[in-house]
């Protein structure tokens, strides 16, 4: 999150955060300035990261060890499921960490293993892992934290642990997390060319609507925004980290296939739709964006198309 | 009175109209439109449940979007296929329309509520629920939904279709022979698969057991 170029982007954001009534019309638009994100835009990565291979599923262990592993397993790719009582939307771990939370640059859990404990500046502290998959659940799941001690927790954490098994402890490794690193939009990210991305590559799956759909009362394809999708407080609100996931694995098998710009656009569409509260709310939609959200990266607090963003009356 | 008499009158050719397109598919799958075109139970079955033998698919329960699709798609030449590109051709805008809205409301064969010998491919059944992603293969069921069942109008159901018939389809997508896929998502995962993967994860959905209604538990 440090160099962010994006002046234009916090012009936009102070824009429509100390004024949220008026109307930032093509709020999307923020058009001034893509000289200056071009001219700060910096070389990618620099040094290798060492790289992981993690060990296959065949070789998950028999036995009770092997079982809560297996149960983790099934935890991140069914959650409603497998963890119902903490999860408030219908989303699993897996819509956002592809392959069962195996794939590089998906935020694969063996990238994160090794990296807990932490310091977060999100809640200012440092966080063990447990705790960083429970922020993941009251957050991204739009759900209430399970207890550290909880089957839930103590479930995914064996299934990251042995995924991870063999990784240099402490190591940020190639492939982990989302590749943001270097990754910024060539032109200023815009909401009418989002619309026009999303009809043309998002919508066949995630629908017009953004709703997803479902067969049998259960997600087939992920809802992007709205009741049933992740908050305001989750990571994927947040225009870098949902634009690098989107050009790496979006559409599904075809990573890579978006243009930079083509995914900057997108991800600023499907973050200008409302989405339930952020659970840290502060009595107010400015406050809130003052405490937690004061950032370009995140259009909370800010007024596109008319709708001030995390004021509710999803649309 | 005079009014309802008036309103009935009114509706009369309507309900009519409803009628003659279902009377005219129903006749068209038993004895083809005079046309050209085929009676369709001849290939697809008097239940319109296909025929495992010969690999002719499953269309009964099928959603109506796609199957109509399908139709024009071979009558345009955009699916190949030497059988259904002059039936297909034969039919009018209408007839198609009608005939794939026929086939979606038609309830799903019993026999096919119980699966086909269950062949039991560890490979198959990996690639369909899991994928390779070091081929950027998502699992099948990622997209046409858990058990293979379908959804929507974009990704049709592959679960009791015959395996002669899928492993077809993936062939044709594989060659380009079928190329009215969605932003060629099939014709890209279909490019990374063998043949001997071809014939597993086929044989697998083939396989798998229907639900009984469409989309359903």
């Amino acid at each position: 999150m440090k160099s962010l170029p994006l002046v234009w982007f916090g012009a936009l954001a102070l824009a429509a955060c100390s004024h949220p009534a008026p109307e930032a019309p093509a709020a999307a638009k923020l058009a001034p300035a893509a000289s200056v994100a071009k001219a700060t835009s910096e070389p990618a990565q620099a040094k290798t990261l060492p790289a992981f291979t993690p060990p296959a599923e065949a070789d998950i262990p028999t036995g009770p060890l092997g079982d809560e592993i297996r149960r983790g397993m099934a935890i991140f790719t069914d959650t409603p499921e497998h963890a119902h009582d903490y999860v408030g939307n219908g989303l699993s771990c897996s819509n956002c960490h592809l392959d069962a939370g195996r794939l590089a640059n998906s935020a694969p859990l063996w990238g994160a293993w090794g990296v807990y404990p932490q310091y977060r500046k999100k809640n200012g502290r440092v966080n063990s892992f447990g705790e960083r998959l429970q922020g993941c659940f009251r957050f991204s799941m739009n759900g209430k934290a399970p207890p550290l001690d909880s089957d839930v927790i103590v479930a995914l954490q064996t299934y990251a642990w042995w995924m991870a098994k063999g990784a240099p402890a402490g190591e940020k490794l190639a492939g982990a997390g989302y590749p943001k690193q270097g990754f910024k939009p060539p032109q200023p990210p815009d909401y009418a060319r989002g619309a026009a991305v999303y009809a043309k590559d998002c919508a066949l799956c995630h629908g017009a609507d953004g709703q997803g759909q479902q067969v049998a009362g259960r997600n087939v394809f992920p809802p992007l925004w709205g009741p049933q999708s992740f908050n305001w407080g989750a990571g994927m609100h947040e225009l870098d980290n949902a634009a690098a996931f989107i050009k790496a694995n979006m559409p599904l098998s075809r990573g890579g296939t978006l243009s930079d710009q083509d995914a900057w656009d997108v991800a600023m569409y499907m973050d200008a739709h409302e989405r339930p509260q952020d659970p840290r709310y502060a009595g107010d939609v400015a406050a809130t964006r003052a405490k937690y959200h004061d950032t370009p990266m995140s259009l909370y607090g800010t007024t596109v198309n008319g709708h001030l963003l995390g004021s509710g009356t999803a649309k | 009175m005079l009014r309802i008499l008036a309103l009935l009158a009114l509706l009369a050719p309507l309900a009519a109209g409803a009628t003659d397109a279902a009377t005219s598919a129903a006749k068209i799958v038993k004895q083809g439109n005079g046309k050209g075109a085929a009676p369709c139970m001849a290939c697809h079955g008097v239940d319109g449940g296909g025929m495992e033998a010969t690999g002719y698919p499953r269309l009964a329960g099928l959603d109506a979007a796609y199957l109509q699709r399908q139709l024009d798609d071979f009558a345009n030449g955009t699916r190949a296929n030497p059988v259904m590109q002059p039936n297909a051709s034969a039919l009018s805008e209408a007839e198609r329309a009608a005939l794939a809205k026929y086939y979606s409301a038609m309830p799903l064969p019993a026999r096919l509520a119980k699966p086909v010998a269950a062949k039991p491919d560890a490979a198959g059944e990996r690639l369909a629920t899991r994928g390779d992603w070091s081929r950027e293969l998502p699992g099948c069921v990622q997209c046409h939904a858990p058990g293979g069942v379908g959804v929507g109008a974009n990704f049709p159901p592959l679960a009791g279709q015959p395996a002669a018939y899928i492993e077809a389809q993936l062939r044709a997508w594989q060659q380009g022979t079928r190329h009215n896929d969605p932003l060629a998502l099939m014709q890209h995962v279909a490019k990374q698969l063998t043949p001997q993967e071809i014939e597993a994860v086929a044989g697998w959905f083939a396989a798998q057991p229907l639900p009984r209604k469409e989309g359903a538990p």
